[in-house]
Protein backbone atom coordinates (compact mmCIF):
# COMPACT_ATOMS: atom_id res chain seq x y z
CA UNK A 1 0.00 0.00 0.00
CA UNK A 2 1.62 3.41 -1.13
CA UNK A 3 -0.38 5.27 1.45
CA UNK A 4 -1.98 4.07 4.89
CA UNK A 5 -5.22 4.92 5.88
CA UNK A 6 -3.77 7.10 8.90
CA UNK A 7 -2.32 9.06 6.53
CA UNK A 8 -5.43 9.58 4.03
CA UNK A 9 -7.43 10.82 7.41
CA UNK A 10 -4.57 13.46 8.28
CA UNK A 11 -4.55 14.96 4.97
CA UNK A 12 -8.63 14.79 4.45
CA UNK A 13 -8.49 16.83 8.21
CA UNK A 14 -6.37 19.58 6.40
CA UNK A 15 -8.01 19.79 3.94
CA UNK A 16 -10.75 20.10 5.66
CA UNK A 17 -12.64 16.93 4.34
CA UNK A 18 -15.32 15.44 6.46
CA UNK A 19 -14.88 11.52 5.02
CA UNK A 20 -16.97 8.54 5.78
CA UNK A 21 -15.92 5.00 7.25
CA UNK A 22 -16.47 4.02 3.57
CA UNK A 23 -15.22 6.81 1.80
CA UNK A 24 -12.35 6.64 3.91
CA UNK A 25 -11.54 3.26 2.95
CA UNK A 26 -11.95 4.47 -1.00
CA UNK A 27 -9.60 7.11 -0.81
CA UNK A 28 -6.89 5.07 0.82
CA UNK A 29 -7.69 2.38 -1.92
CA UNK A 30 -7.70 4.63 -4.65
CA UNK A 31 -5.24 7.58 -3.65
CA UNK A 32 -2.72 4.37 -3.16
CA UNK A 33 -3.12 3.36 -7.00
CA UNK A 34 -2.78 6.65 -8.29
CA UNK A 35 0.50 7.10 -5.99
CA UNK A 36 1.52 3.64 -7.62
CA UNK A 37 0.92 4.54 -10.64
CA UNK A 38 3.42 7.79 -9.81
CA UNK A 39 5.72 5.28 -8.43
CA UNK A 40 6.37 4.24 -11.99
CA UNK A 41 8.65 7.14 -12.94
CA UNK A 42 11.13 5.55 -10.11
CA UNK A 43 12.39 3.36 -12.80
CA UNK A 44 13.53 6.31 -15.25
CA UNK A 45 17.30 7.23 -14.79
CA UNK A 46 17.15 10.61 -13.48
CA UNK A 47 20.76 11.16 -12.29
CA UNK A 48 21.41 13.98 -14.50
CA UNK A 49 18.35 15.46 -14.89
CA UNK A 50 17.50 19.04 -13.59
CA UNK A 51 14.45 19.05 -11.12
CA UNK A 52 11.82 21.13 -13.10
CA UNK A 53 10.08 24.04 -11.16
CA UNK A 54 7.06 24.55 -13.73
CA UNK A 55 5.41 22.39 -16.46
CA UNK A 56 6.04 25.56 -19.01
CA UNK A 57 9.76 26.62 -20.34
CA UNK A 58 9.12 30.14 -19.37
CA UNK A 59 10.47 32.21 -16.73
CA UNK A 60 10.66 35.62 -15.78
CA UNK A 61 7.09 37.03 -16.19
CA UNK A 62 6.31 40.81 -15.10
CA UNK A 63 3.92 43.02 -14.55
CA UNK A 64 5.30 46.98 -14.12
CA UNK A 65 4.42 48.31 -10.41
CA UNK A 66 1.16 50.00 -11.66
CA UNK A 67 -2.18 50.79 -10.08
CA UNK A 68 -5.27 49.59 -11.64
CA UNK A 69 -8.48 49.61 -10.73
CA UNK A 70 -10.16 46.32 -9.59
CA UNK A 71 -13.80 45.56 -8.28
CA UNK A 72 -16.11 47.92 -6.74
CA UNK A 73 -17.12 47.17 -2.90
CA UNK A 74 -20.35 45.68 -4.65
CA UNK A 75 -18.99 43.78 -6.69
CA UNK A 76 -16.35 42.31 -4.42
CA UNK A 77 -18.83 41.44 -2.02
CA UNK A 78 -21.95 40.28 -4.66
CA UNK A 79 -21.29 36.44 -3.74
CA UNK A 80 -20.69 36.67 0.01
CA UNK A 81 -22.81 33.95 2.05
CA UNK A 82 -22.80 37.06 4.78
CA UNK A 83 -21.94 40.55 4.44
CA UNK A 84 -22.29 43.73 5.52
CA UNK A 85 -22.32 47.03 4.24
CA UNK A 86 -18.39 47.21 4.01
CA UNK A 87 -17.10 43.47 5.39
CA UNK A 88 -17.69 39.61 4.38
CA UNK A 89 -18.82 37.92 7.63
CA UNK A 90 -17.90 34.66 8.49
CA UNK A 91 -18.31 32.53 11.48
CA UNK A 92 -16.37 33.63 14.71
CA UNK A 93 -12.56 32.82 14.55
CA UNK A 94 -11.54 30.87 17.85
CA UNK A 95 -8.32 32.23 19.00
CA UNK A 96 -5.44 34.00 16.60
CA UNK A 97 -4.05 33.10 13.83
CA UNK B 1 23.86 36.79 34.58
CA UNK B 2 23.22 34.80 37.90
CA UNK B 3 20.76 31.94 36.32
CA UNK B 4 22.21 29.56 34.98
CA UNK B 5 21.12 29.14 31.00
CA UNK B 6 21.89 31.13 28.02
CA UNK B 7 18.83 32.75 25.75
CA UNK B 8 18.68 31.38 22.38
CA UNK B 9 16.80 33.89 20.32
CA UNK B 10 16.08 33.69 16.41
CA UNK B 11 13.13 36.33 14.70
CA UNK B 12 11.07 36.25 11.56
CA UNK B 13 10.54 39.82 10.61
CA UNK B 14 7.89 40.27 7.89
CA UNK B 15 8.41 43.92 6.06
CA UNK B 16 5.86 45.30 3.88
CA UNK B 17 7.90 46.79 0.63
CA UNK B 18 7.23 50.29 -0.74
CA UNK B 19 5.20 49.17 -3.58
CA UNK B 20 2.04 51.00 -5.54
CA UNK B 21 0.69 48.09 -6.27
CA UNK B 22 0.16 45.10 -4.91
CA UNK B 23 2.55 41.26 -5.22
CA UNK B 24 0.45 39.96 -8.23
CA UNK B 25 -2.32 42.25 -9.52
CA UNK B 26 -2.87 46.13 -9.83
CA UNK B 27 -4.87 46.87 -6.89
CA UNK B 28 -3.31 49.98 -4.87
CA UNK B 29 -1.67 48.82 -1.19
CA UNK B 30 -2.51 52.01 0.25
CA UNK B 31 -3.16 51.95 3.93
CA UNK B 32 -6.43 52.69 5.50
CA UNK B 33 -8.73 52.81 2.54
CA UNK B 34 -12.28 51.84 3.46
CA UNK B 35 -13.00 48.18 3.87
CA UNK B 36 -12.93 46.04 1.00
CA UNK B 37 -12.25 49.04 -1.51
CA UNK B 38 -8.80 47.90 -2.64
CA UNK B 39 -9.42 43.83 -4.22
CA UNK B 40 -9.92 42.10 -7.88
CA UNK B 41 -10.18 38.79 -8.86
CA UNK B 42 -6.76 37.68 -8.24
CA UNK B 43 -6.82 39.12 -4.64
CA UNK B 44 -9.74 37.80 -3.34
CA UNK B 45 -8.92 34.36 -5.21
CA UNK B 46 -11.59 34.23 -7.41
CA UNK B 47 -11.05 31.07 -9.55
CA UNK B 48 -9.35 31.33 -12.95
CA UNK B 49 -7.84 34.70 -11.95
CA UNK B 50 -3.74 34.62 -12.85
CA UNK B 51 -1.38 36.00 -10.62
CA UNK B 52 1.09 37.96 -12.69
CA UNK B 53 4.69 39.20 -10.87
CA UNK B 54 5.42 42.75 -9.94
CA UNK B 55 9.28 43.60 -10.83
CA UNK B 56 9.46 46.60 -8.74
CA UNK B 57 8.40 44.33 -5.26
CA UNK B 58 10.94 41.96 -6.72
CA UNK B 59 13.74 44.76 -7.27
CA UNK B 60 12.83 46.09 -3.36
CA UNK B 61 12.95 42.23 -2.26
CA UNK B 62 16.66 41.79 -3.60
CA UNK B 63 18.07 45.34 -2.65
CA UNK B 64 17.10 44.20 1.04
CA UNK B 65 18.43 40.99 0.83
CA UNK B 66 21.76 42.90 -0.69
CA UNK B 67 22.03 45.22 1.95
CA UNK B 68 21.42 42.03 4.43
CA UNK B 69 24.85 40.67 2.58
CA UNK B 70 22.70 37.75 1.71
CA UNK B 71 23.91 36.12 -1.04
CA UNK B 72 21.26 36.37 -4.30
CA UNK B 73 19.53 33.10 -5.73
CA UNK B 74 19.89 33.07 -9.45
CA UNK B 75 17.29 30.69 -9.82
CA UNK B 76 14.21 31.36 -7.64
CA UNK B 77 10.73 29.45 -7.78
CA UNK B 78 6.93 30.05 -5.90
CA UNK B 79 5.13 28.14 -4.02
CA UNK B 80 1.99 27.44 -2.47
CA UNK B 81 1.51 27.04 1.44
CA UNK B 82 -1.80 25.56 2.37
CA UNK B 83 -3.94 26.72 5.18
CA UNK B 84 -7.37 26.96 6.15
CA UNK B 85 -7.96 31.10 7.48
CA UNK B 86 -11.39 33.45 6.16
CA UNK B 87 -8.85 36.08 5.80
CA UNK B 88 -6.65 34.09 2.49
CA UNK B 89 -9.78 33.48 0.37
CA UNK B 90 -7.43 31.13 -2.08
CA UNK B 91 -6.48 28.56 0.93
CA UNK B 92 -2.61 29.24 0.02
CA UNK B 93 -0.81 31.92 0.59
CA UNK B 94 2.02 31.91 -2.38
CA UNK B 95 5.41 32.19 -0.81
CA UNK B 96 8.93 30.18 -1.00
CA UNK B 97 9.93 26.98 0.25
CA UNK B 98 13.02 25.62 -0.49
CA UNK B 99 14.15 27.48 -3.52
CA UNK B 100 13.95 31.57 -1.75
CA UNK B 101 15.47 34.40 -3.49
CA UNK B 102 18.36 34.87 -0.76
CA UNK B 103 20.33 33.50 1.65
CA UNK B 104 22.94 33.40 3.98
CA UNK B 105 23.27 36.58 5.23
CA UNK B 106 24.29 39.05 8.03
CA UNK B 107 23.26 42.16 10.10
CA UNK B 108 25.74 43.65 12.61
CA UNK B 109 24.10 45.49 15.58
CA UNK B 110 25.36 47.22 18.50
CA UNK B 111 25.76 45.12 21.40
CA UNK B 112 24.07 45.74 24.32
CA UNK B 113 26.79 44.87 26.87
CA UNK B 114 29.18 46.85 24.92
CA UNK B 115 28.42 49.91 23.35
CA UNK B 116 31.43 50.15 21.69
CA UNK B 117 31.32 46.41 19.78
CA UNK B 118 29.28 44.98 17.41
CA UNK B 119 27.64 41.56 16.97
CA UNK B 120 27.23 39.51 13.74
CA UNK B 121 23.24 38.24 13.42
CA UNK B 122 23.38 35.50 10.13
CA UNK B 123 20.23 35.95 8.16
CA UNK B 124 19.19 32.27 6.82
CA UNK B 125 16.80 33.70 4.57
CA UNK B 126 14.93 36.45 2.82
CA UNK B 127 12.11 35.69 0.91
CA UNK B 128 8.69 37.23 -0.91
CA UNK B 129 5.25 36.11 0.07
CA UNK B 130 2.03 38.17 -0.22
CA UNK B 131 0.02 39.16 2.94
CA UNK B 132 -3.28 38.02 4.08
CA UNK B 133 -6.21 40.13 4.72
CA UNK B 134 -7.67 41.36 8.39
CA UNK B 135 -10.01 39.36 10.56
CA UNK B 136 -11.75 42.17 12.69
CA UNK B 137 -13.57 40.44 15.46
CA UNK B 138 -16.82 41.99 16.50
CA UNK B 139 -16.79 42.42 20.41
CA UNK B 140 -19.72 44.25 20.13
CA UNK B 141 -21.98 41.68 18.43
CA UNK B 142 -20.75 39.51 20.89
CA UNK B 143 -19.06 37.55 19.05
CA UNK B 144 -21.07 36.18 16.86
CA UNK B 145 -19.19 36.88 13.75
CA UNK B 146 -16.14 38.00 12.35
CA UNK B 147 -15.58 40.62 9.81
CA UNK B 148 -12.88 40.40 7.02
CA UNK B 149 -11.41 42.85 4.64
CA UNK B 150 -9.33 42.29 2.16
CA UNK B 151 -7.54 45.48 1.05
CA UNK B 152 -4.29 43.97 2.21
CA UNK B 153 -4.58 40.52 0.78
CA UNK B 154 -1.22 40.53 -1.64
CA UNK B 155 0.27 42.82 0.06
CA UNK B 156 4.05 42.42 -0.82
CA UNK B 157 5.69 41.28 2.00
CA UNK B 158 9.77 39.97 2.60
CA UNK B 159 10.22 37.34 5.15
CA UNK B 160 13.37 37.74 6.62
CA UNK B 161 14.53 34.88 9.02
CA UNK B 162 17.32 35.47 11.46
CA UNK B 163 19.37 32.80 13.01
CA UNK B 164 19.12 31.81 16.60
CA UNK B 165 21.86 33.84 17.45
CA UNK B 166 20.78 36.79 19.72
CA UNK B 167 21.32 36.04 23.29
CA UNK B 168 19.51 38.27 25.16
CA UNK B 169 16.18 40.31 24.78
CA UNK B 170 18.07 43.78 24.59
CA UNK B 171 19.89 42.33 21.62
CA UNK B 172 16.68 41.28 19.90
CA UNK B 173 15.75 44.97 20.03
CA UNK B 174 18.80 46.10 19.09
CA UNK B 175 18.21 43.64 16.06
CA UNK B 176 15.05 45.01 14.96
CA UNK B 177 16.06 48.56 15.82
CA UNK B 178 19.48 48.06 13.26
CA UNK B 179 17.23 46.42 10.67
CA UNK B 180 14.32 49.07 10.62
CA UNK B 181 17.29 51.54 10.01
CA UNK B 182 18.74 49.74 7.20
CA UNK B 183 15.10 49.16 5.97
CA UNK B 184 14.63 52.90 6.49
CA UNK B 185 18.34 54.03 4.45
CA UNK B 186 17.30 51.33 1.67
CA UNK B 187 14.23 52.97 0.84
CA UNK B 188 12.66 49.32 0.78
CA UNK B 189 9.99 49.69 3.68
CA UNK B 190 8.47 52.42 5.73
CA UNK B 191 8.74 49.57 8.68
CA UNK B 192 5.78 51.37 10.28
CA UNK B 193 4.80 48.88 13.19
CA UNK B 194 1.34 50.73 13.84
CA UNK B 195 0.39 50.19 10.18
CA UNK B 196 1.27 46.77 10.06
CA UNK B 197 4.33 47.24 7.76
CA UNK B 198 6.59 45.52 10.42
CA UNK B 199 5.80 42.29 12.23
CA UNK B 200 7.73 40.19 14.19
CA UNK B 201 7.72 36.74 15.56
CA UNK B 202 10.29 35.32 17.81
CA UNK B 203 11.75 31.48 18.41
CA UNK B 204 13.01 31.61 21.85
CA UNK B 205 14.60 28.77 24.55
CA UNK B 206 17.02 28.19 26.69
CA UNK B 207 20.08 26.41 27.12
CA UNK B 208 20.39 25.59 30.51
CA UNK B 209 23.44 24.18 32.52
CA UNK B 210 23.22 20.81 34.13
CA UNK B 211 25.33 18.69 35.84
CA UNK B 212 24.99 16.44 32.78
CA UNK B 213 25.38 18.91 30.03
CA UNK B 214 23.90 21.39 28.59
CA UNK B 215 19.84 20.88 28.06
CA UNK B 216 17.41 22.45 25.61
CA UNK B 217 13.92 23.97 26.68
CA UNK B 218 11.18 23.26 23.99
CA UNK B 219 11.14 25.94 21.21
CA UNK B 220 8.44 28.87 22.00
CA UNK B 221 7.17 31.30 18.90
CA UNK B 222 5.96 34.44 20.16
CA UNK B 223 3.57 36.21 18.17
CA UNK B 224 1.18 39.88 18.87
CA UNK B 225 4.25 42.48 19.73
CA UNK B 226 3.25 45.58 18.59
CA UNK B 227 6.28 47.60 19.75
CA UNK B 228 10.44 46.73 20.11
CA UNK B 229 9.69 47.39 23.43
CA UNK B 230 6.87 44.76 23.65
CA UNK B 231 9.22 42.59 21.83
CA UNK B 232 11.88 42.90 24.62
CA UNK B 233 9.55 42.17 27.27
CA UNK B 234 7.65 39.68 25.83
CA UNK B 235 11.60 38.09 25.90
CA UNK B 236 12.31 38.58 29.08
CA UNK B 237 8.66 37.44 30.67
CA UNK B 238 9.43 34.18 28.46
CA UNK B 239 12.68 33.54 29.24
CA UNK B 240 11.55 33.93 33.27
CA UNK B 241 8.39 31.61 32.56
CA UNK B 242 10.56 28.73 30.77
CA UNK B 243 12.96 28.89 33.61
CA UNK B 244 9.65 28.21 35.95
CA UNK B 245 8.29 25.62 33.74
CA UNK B 246 11.79 23.69 33.36
CA UNK B 247 11.93 23.62 37.13
CA UNK B 248 8.61 22.08 37.64
CA UNK B 249 8.32 19.95 34.21
CA UNK B 250 11.90 19.09 33.51
CA UNK B 251 10.50 19.00 29.86
CA UNK B 252 13.00 19.39 26.99
CA UNK B 253 13.04 19.95 23.63
CA UNK B 254 11.40 17.46 21.38
CA UNK B 255 9.20 16.21 24.56
CA UNK B 256 6.26 18.93 23.38
CA UNK B 257 4.84 20.17 20.12
CA UNK B 258 6.32 23.55 19.42
CA UNK B 259 4.34 25.63 21.12
CA UNK B 260 2.69 29.25 20.00
CA UNK B 261 2.38 32.08 22.58
CA UNK B 262 0.85 35.67 21.96
CA UNK B 263 1.43 38.49 23.94
CA UNK B 264 -0.77 40.45 26.25
CA UNK B 265 0.15 43.63 26.10
CA UNK B 266 -2.22 44.62 28.58
CA UNK B 267 -1.52 41.81 30.89
CA UNK B 268 2.31 42.04 30.01
CA UNK B 269 2.65 38.41 29.67
CA UNK B 270 2.50 35.42 26.95
CA UNK B 271 -0.66 33.11 26.65
CA UNK B 272 -0.84 29.90 25.18
CA UNK B 273 -2.28 29.42 21.26
CA UNK B 274 -2.98 26.62 19.05
CA UNK B 275 0.13 24.13 18.60
CA UNK B 276 1.97 25.23 15.81
CA UNK B 277 1.87 22.41 12.83
CA UNK B 278 4.03 20.99 11.41
CA UNK B 279 5.95 22.30 8.53
CA UNK B 280 4.65 19.69 6.43
CA UNK B 281 1.29 20.22 7.25
CA UNK B 282 1.45 23.18 5.08
CA UNK B 283 1.74 20.76 2.27
CA UNK B 284 3.74 23.54 -0.20
CA UNK B 285 4.13 22.80 -3.61
CA UNK B 286 5.15 24.67 -6.41
CA UNK B 287 2.72 27.39 -7.25
CA UNK B 288 1.38 26.53 -11.56
CA UNK B 289 0.18 29.88 -11.73
CA UNK B 290 3.47 31.67 -11.52
CA UNK B 291 6.91 30.62 -13.39
CA UNK B 292 10.42 31.09 -12.19
CA UNK B 293 12.70 34.12 -11.67
CA UNK B 294 16.21 33.76 -12.69
CA UNK B 295 19.21 36.63 -11.66
CA UNK B 296 21.71 37.42 -13.97
CA UNK B 297 25.28 38.09 -12.25
CA UNK B 298 24.77 41.75 -14.13
CA UNK B 299 21.24 42.40 -12.78
CA UNK B 300 22.10 41.61 -9.44
CA UNK B 301 24.91 44.13 -9.70
CA UNK B 302 22.88 46.75 -11.12
CA UNK B 303 20.69 46.42 -8.25
CA UNK B 304 23.69 46.25 -5.74
CA UNK B 305 24.62 49.87 -7.34
CA UNK B 306 21.33 51.61 -6.06
CA UNK B 307 22.07 50.83 -2.60
CA UNK B 308 23.65 53.94 -1.49
CA UNK B 309 25.39 54.43 1.57
CA UNK B 310 24.16 51.99 4.42
CA UNK B 311 24.15 52.87 8.08
CA UNK B 312 27.30 51.12 9.13
CA UNK B 313 29.69 52.68 7.01
CA UNK B 314 27.84 56.03 7.56
CA UNK B 315 28.84 55.81 10.62
CA UNK B 316 32.81 55.52 10.19
CA UNK B 317 32.86 57.82 7.23
CA UNK B 318 31.20 60.82 9.27
CA UNK B 319 33.79 59.62 12.10
CA UNK B 320 36.42 59.87 9.81
CA UNK B 321 35.44 62.71 8.02
CA UNK B 322 33.89 65.32 10.32
CA UNK B 323 36.34 64.34 13.36
CA UNK B 324 32.99 63.80 15.60
CA UNK B 325 32.57 60.92 17.80
CA UNK B 326 31.57 57.47 17.63
CA UNK B 327 29.00 58.50 20.07
CA UNK B 328 27.78 61.44 17.50
CA UNK B 329 27.69 59.46 14.74
CA UNK B 330 25.75 56.90 15.83
CA UNK B 331 23.16 59.63 17.47
CA UNK B 332 22.92 61.23 13.76
CA UNK B 333 23.03 58.41 11.67
CA UNK B 334 20.38 56.56 13.60
CA UNK B 335 17.58 59.58 13.15
CA UNK B 336 17.82 58.89 9.03
CA UNK B 337 18.90 59.47 6.29
CA UNK B 338 17.42 63.25 6.05
CA UNK B 339 18.98 64.41 8.90
CA UNK B 340 22.56 63.21 7.93
CA UNK B 341 22.10 64.97 4.84
CA UNK B 342 21.07 68.38 6.89
CA UNK B 343 24.33 67.32 9.37
CA UNK B 344 26.44 67.18 6.14
CA UNK B 345 25.83 70.27 4.48
CA UNK B 346 25.87 72.60 7.95
CA UNK B 347 29.22 71.07 8.95
CA UNK B 348 30.71 71.35 5.13
CA UNK B 349 29.52 74.79 4.93
CA UNK B 350 30.50 76.29 8.65
CA UNK B 351 33.55 73.78 8.69
CA UNK B 352 33.12 72.75 11.59
CA UNK B 353 32.00 69.31 11.95
CA UNK B 354 32.12 68.77 15.84
CA UNK B 355 30.13 72.14 16.28
CA UNK B 356 27.76 71.17 14.19
CA UNK B 357 27.01 67.73 15.38
CA UNK B 358 26.76 69.34 18.90
CA UNK B 359 24.14 72.08 17.89
CA UNK B 360 22.49 69.55 16.06
CA UNK B 361 21.87 67.18 19.16
CA UNK B 362 21.41 69.76 21.83
CA UNK B 363 19.29 72.44 19.63
CA UNK B 364 17.99 71.23 16.88
CA UNK B 365 16.83 67.32 17.76
CA UNK B 366 15.27 68.73 20.78
CA UNK B 367 13.14 70.86 18.65
CA UNK B 368 11.98 67.78 16.35
CA UNK B 369 11.61 65.62 19.29
CA UNK B 370 9.37 67.98 21.25
CA UNK B 371 6.95 68.72 18.30
CA UNK B 372 7.41 65.52 16.95
CA UNK B 373 8.03 66.36 13.52
CA UNK B 374 10.85 65.39 11.17
CA UNK B 375 14.03 67.15 9.88
CA UNK B 376 12.55 67.91 6.74
CA UNK B 377 9.39 69.97 8.52
CA UNK B 378 12.25 71.73 10.87
CA UNK B 379 11.63 75.31 9.13
CA UNK B 380 15.98 76.66 9.68
CA UNK B 381 17.68 75.12 6.80
CA UNK B 382 21.08 73.79 6.95
CA UNK B 383 22.39 77.08 5.36
CA UNK B 384 21.21 79.02 7.70
CA UNK B 385 21.97 77.32 10.83
CA UNK B 386 25.38 77.31 9.37
CA UNK B 387 25.97 80.64 9.38
CA UNK B 388 25.03 80.92 12.58
CA UNK B 389 27.45 79.12 13.73
CA UNK B 390 29.95 80.12 11.52
CA UNK B 391 29.24 83.84 13.48
CA UNK B 392 29.04 82.08 16.64
CA UNK B 393 33.11 80.83 15.69
CA UNK B 394 34.00 84.02 14.41
CA UNK B 395 33.24 85.22 18.11
CA UNK B 396 30.51 87.57 17.15
CA UNK B 397 28.27 86.35 20.17
CA UNK B 398 28.22 83.07 22.75
CA UNK B 399 27.17 80.19 22.35
CA UNK B 400 24.28 80.69 24.72
CA UNK B 401 23.40 83.60 22.66
CA UNK B 402 23.67 81.64 19.51
CA UNK B 403 20.93 79.25 20.58
CA UNK B 404 18.37 82.17 21.59
CA UNK B 405 19.22 83.44 18.08
CA UNK B 406 18.51 79.90 16.61
CA UNK B 407 15.24 79.94 18.85
CA UNK B 408 13.99 82.60 17.00
CA UNK B 409 15.32 81.40 13.76
CA UNK B 410 13.27 78.60 13.83
CA UNK B 411 10.27 80.79 14.98
CA UNK B 412 10.08 83.53 12.60
CA UNK B 413 12.19 81.60 9.82
CA UNK B 414 14.46 84.62 9.32
CA UNK B 415 18.47 84.15 8.39
CA UNK B 416 21.24 84.06 10.72
CA UNK B 417 21.35 88.19 10.01
CA UNK B 418 17.90 89.15 9.98
CA UNK B 419 17.26 87.05 13.71
CA UNK B 420 20.39 88.52 15.20
CA UNK B 421 19.43 91.97 14.36
CA UNK B 422 16.24 91.38 15.57
CA UNK B 423 17.46 90.46 18.75
CA UNK B 424 19.77 93.65 18.95
CA UNK B 425 22.92 91.88 18.80
CA UNK B 426 26.09 93.19 17.24
CA UNK B 427 29.29 92.75 17.74
CA UNK B 428 31.33 94.99 20.04
CA UNK B 429 34.35 95.79 18.21
CA UNK B 430 37.61 95.90 20.71
CA UNK B 431 37.79 99.71 22.39
CA UNK B 432 34.35 99.93 23.34
CA UNK B 433 34.83 96.34 25.41
CA UNK B 434 38.28 98.24 26.54
CA UNK B 435 36.62 100.90 27.88
CA UNK B 436 33.72 98.68 29.48
CA UNK B 437 36.07 96.54 31.40
CA UNK B 438 38.09 100.07 32.79
CA UNK B 439 34.99 101.35 33.86
CA UNK B 440 34.21 97.97 35.99
CA UNK B 441 37.62 97.96 37.66
CA UNK B 442 37.51 100.98 38.30
CA UNK B 443 34.03 100.66 40.20
CA UNK B 444 34.94 97.11 41.39
CA UNK B 445 38.16 97.87 43.55
CA UNK B 446 37.71 94.81 46.00
CA UNK B 447 37.76 92.11 42.82
CA UNK B 448 40.63 93.97 41.33
CA UNK B 449 42.47 93.41 44.91
CA UNK B 450 41.46 89.66 45.20
CA UNK B 451 42.79 89.28 41.40
CA UNK B 452 46.00 90.47 42.21
CA UNK B 453 46.05 88.15 45.23
CA UNK B 454 45.65 85.11 42.33
CA UNK B 455 41.89 84.88 42.80
CA UNK B 456 41.18 84.58 39.52
CA UNK B 457 37.74 83.35 40.33
CA UNK B 458 36.65 86.77 41.18
CA UNK B 459 37.10 88.26 37.53
CA UNK B 460 33.88 86.43 37.45
CA UNK B 461 31.24 88.88 39.21
CA UNK B 462 33.02 91.72 36.42
CA UNK B 463 31.70 89.55 33.62
CA UNK B 464 27.81 89.47 34.89
CA UNK B 465 27.90 92.75 35.23
CA UNK B 466 29.58 93.62 32.15
CA UNK B 467 26.47 91.48 30.50
CA UNK B 468 24.16 93.79 32.14
CA UNK B 469 25.58 96.95 30.71
CA UNK B 470 25.68 94.87 27.50
CA UNK B 471 24.44 91.69 26.46
CA UNK B 472 26.29 91.55 23.41
CA UNK B 473 30.02 91.22 24.72
CA UNK B 474 31.89 87.93 24.65
CA UNK B 475 32.27 86.59 28.33
CA UNK B 476 35.45 85.03 27.61
CA UNK B 477 36.93 88.44 25.46
CA UNK B 478 35.63 90.38 28.90
CA UNK B 479 37.85 88.17 31.11
CA UNK B 480 40.93 88.35 28.88
CA UNK B 481 40.71 91.62 28.73
CA UNK B 482 40.44 92.56 32.56
CA UNK B 483 43.05 90.62 33.63
CA UNK B 484 45.22 91.97 30.96
CA UNK B 485 44.49 95.52 32.53
CA UNK B 486 44.85 94.20 36.65
CA UNK B 487 48.17 92.80 35.40
CA UNK B 488 48.58 96.15 33.72
CA UNK B 489 47.88 97.95 36.84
Amino acid sequence: MAISRAEVEKVSLLGRLLLSEAELETMTAQMGQILGYVELLNEVDTEQVEPMAHAVEVSDVFRSDEVRSGLARDQALANAPQRDDECYRVPAVLGDS
Amino acid sequence: MSKPYEIIIGLEVHVQLLTESKLFCGCSTKFGAAPNTQTCAVCTGTPGALPVMNREAYRLAVKAALGLNCQIATFTKWDRKSYYYPDLPKGYQISQYDQPLSYDGYLDILDPENEEQTRRIGIIRAHLEEDAGKSMHDEVAGKADSRIDLNRTGTPLLEIVSQPDMRSPAEAKNYLTELKLLLNYLNVSDCNMQEGSLRVDANINLHIDTPGGKVATPIVEVKNMNSFRAVERALAYEAERQWEVWQETRQKLGDVPKQTRGWDEGAQITRGQRSKEESSDYRYFPDPDLVPVTMTEEAIEEIRRSLGELPARLRERLVEEYGITAYDSDVLVNQGRSLVDYFVTVADRCGDGKTAANWIQQSVLRTLNEGQIGIDRFPVSAEALADLIKAVLAGKMETSRGREVLARMTETGETAAEAMKGLGIAAVDESELEALCAELLAANPKVVEDVKQGKLKAAASLIGQAKKKNPNVNATRVREICLQLIEQM
